[in-house]
């Protein structure tokens, strides 16, 4: 037998059961493009979260005060002392040579008020580096101006939101801003931004380090972010920031860098087995489809008896007959998958179009594991009920009308 | 042509062991028109699906052609059943999805004959039974007549030797059953071998040899004077 004639013999006969046909092909399909759609979904996730790191800004190490280490052991107990980050140890980190800008960063909450109205905000005491660092953006007039770091000099710059709450249409440049017990002159305010690792920079006022010291009346910085040379220094730079600590804390590692890269590789890791996991679970439904294809063909082949012995009485092998049926669960598959694929486009472009934010992509895999799962679904479980046909007695299908 | 050698055919059905063919010896020639006789359940019917090699004898030598075919594995008698014989049944057994052209077609399609050849012959043998008109018809479109005859052109399409007949006029009314048996009769005297199997004395009676099956032995074998 020919393999065009073969698969045209398989073709007729599923045209020929146009309902039980069409059943299957809309399981496979619903398994295919739940596969296609769903690792989409998990995809998209992993692209937002590596887009919201890129908006951190680039090249970026967070050095965290503290390092967790088990102390204690054998008496003399020494108790840990864990030292403070402070704007010298900042300032310090420059000499390395793989660093390129360096903002100390602290953090605080005050009540800003202008006018009659008051807003709790957070306060960013920082430097005019961390424009760079973070990748913002100024809406109106400037960012805090470079210069010596232990002056601080009474200026601040508002995000857009408390800018909008206090000053409403009001241009706020220029005007004198109370700041816990202190004045502050705003010099400029940000572009919104969004969010970026649960900060949101709208809802801040950015001082100078110098003056948050004396507005929070403390010494001790919550993090400094260090923007390394290029992507390729990020490593020395991490080396250059723990050895510059170490020497200045006494030859103590009680500092934590967390480099950018380190944490996009940790979401990444996380969010491809996510999807894999996603993935795996809707090849479930592909099982199912396959479970079906089997009930229906073994349905068929019981149908088909006198149609079996017949081909068997006209010359045809057993093998040749098991192949008749196998080519139909494949061909069952592979139509199914091809329906499968157009449902998934159709999905996809749907996600994309109401929600254009979310960067949905089909993964290049995804597709081809899905149509391969099918097609194997269909030819493990097309087999029993094609060995069932392959093995009818023909004289009893025969016997029978 | 046909030599069957001590063929038994055993089957158990429950606790009883049933005899379906025994010891049975038969010695057909080439050209010969055959009837096999008996009442139901004597056995011709097995008879007929071991000359088919649907079935296999428990015991005996059956040769077609000098080949012992009980020897034959699965796929060597499926070749010979290709070649070699064509099968009628009572129940014609089309496949109804498929015309009336593409049913005589099939035995082609299953030995690989190729397409361009595969047209001519089924037209020629279409016309050659009166159904070039009914070609495009599926079997539920065909009178039982038609569906026969369709039967029949499927059978001889493949040019075998031997035509195995089961009852072919057995659904029909007579008129059509006529018009079939005249069909066979017209193979039997291009030199195809018939053997039919029949409880229909009057059909038995127009065929040159009659073999009498009882309870699985053969109790008579009359032959015309040629």
């Amino acid at each position: 037998m020919k393999p065009g004639d073969l698969a045209g013999f398989c073709v007729r006969s599923l045209a020929g059961y146009p309902l039980r046909t069409g059943l299957m092909l809309l399981a496979m399909a619903i398994g295919v493009a739940s596969v296609v759609v769903l690792t989409s979904l998990g995809e998209g996730a992993r692209r937002y979260v590596a887009r919201e790191f890129t908006s951190l800004g680039t090249h970026l190490l967070i050095v965290l005060p503290g390092r967790s280490e088990t102390t204690g052991g054998p008496p003399p107990l020494l108790g840990e002392t864990p030292r403070d980050l402070t704007v010298e140890d900042a300032e310090a980190l420059r000499r390395g040579s793989a660093v390129r800008r360096v903002a100390p960063i602290m953090v605080g909450s005050a009540p800003v008020a202008w006018g009659g109205l008051e807003r709790e905000v957070t306060i960013l005491g920082s430097n005019a580096e961390l424009y760079e660092i973070r990748d913002l953006a100024m809406a109106q007039g400037r960012f805090l101006p470079p210069g010596d770091i232990t002056r601080g000099e009474a200026v601040c710059v508002l995000g857009h939101k408390i800018r909008r709450e206090l000053f409403g249409n009001a241009s706020p440049l220029g005007a004198w801003v109370r700041v816990g017990q202190r004045r502050f002159r705003v010099i400029g305010v940000l572009a919104p931004k969004g969010q970026a690792l649960g900060l949101d920079m709208s809802d801040v006022a950015v001082i100078p380090v110098a003056a948050a010291q004396a507005l929070f009346n403390s010494a001790s910085l919550f993090r400094v972010l260090v923007q390394a040379r290029h992507r390729d220094a990020v490593a020395r730079a991490k080396s250059a920031v723990l050895d510059i600590l170490r020497t200045r804390h006494d030859g103590e590692d009680d500092v934590t860098v967390i480099t950018q890269d380190a944490l996009l590789a940790t979401f990444d890791r996380i969010l491809t087995a996510l999807t894999l996991a996603v993935g795996g679970i809707a090849a479930i439904s592909l099982a199912v489809a396959g479970i079906l294809i089997m009930n229906v063909m073994l349905i068929a082949v019981s149908q088909r008896t006198a149609e079996i012995g017949l081909l068997k009485a006209l010359g045809a092998p057993p093998n040749q007959i098991q192949r008749l049926f196998l080519g139909e669960a494949t061909l069952l598959s592979l139509a199914g998958a091809a329906v499968g694929l157009v449902l998934a486009a159709g999905g996809v472009i749907g996600v994309v179009k109401a929600f254009p934010v979310f960067p949905m992509a089909v993964p290049a895999w995804s597709p081809l594991a899905a149509v391969g799962v099918s097609l194997a679904t269909g030819l493990v479980f097309g087999v029993l009920p094609a060995r069932r046909a392959a093995h009818l007695d023909p004289v009893t299908a025969l016997s029978r009308r | 042509m046909i030599r069957l050698e001590g063929i038994q055919r055993v089957f158990q059905v429950g606790d009883e062991t049933v005899y379906a063919l025994r010891d049975v010896n038969l010695e057909i020639g080439p050209g010969e028109y055959v009837s096999v006789m008996g009442p139901s359940g004597s056995g011709k019917s097995t008879l007929l699906n071991i000359l088919g090699l649907l079935d296999r004898p428990d015991e005996g030598v059956y040769r077609l052609e000098t080949v012992d075919t009980t020897e034959l594995g699965d796929a060597r008698q499926a070749e010979v059943r290709r070649h070699k014989i064509g099968f009628i049944f009572q129940f014609f057994h089309l496949i109804p999805r498929l015309t009336a052209a593409e049913n005589v077609e099939l035995p082609m399609i299953l030995a690989g004959v190729a397409p361009s050849e595969r047209r001519g012959r089924v037209e020629t043998a279409l016309a050659a039974l009166g159904l070039a008109d009914r070609a495009r018809h599926r079997p539920d479109q065909l009178s039982g007549g038609q569906r026969q005859r369709v039967a029949i052109a499927r059978a001889t399409i493949m040019r075998p030797r031997i035509i195995l007949a089961d009852e072919p006029t057995g659904n029909l009314d007579r008129t059509s059953g006529k018009d079939v048996v005249d069909t066979i009769e017209a193979l039997n005297r291009e030199g195809l071998t018939v053997v039919m199997v029949t409880h229909d004395p009057e059909l038995g009676a127009r065929t040159r040899r009659q073999v009498q099956i009882v309870d699985g032995r053969i109790r008579g074998d009359r032959r015309e004077a040629p």
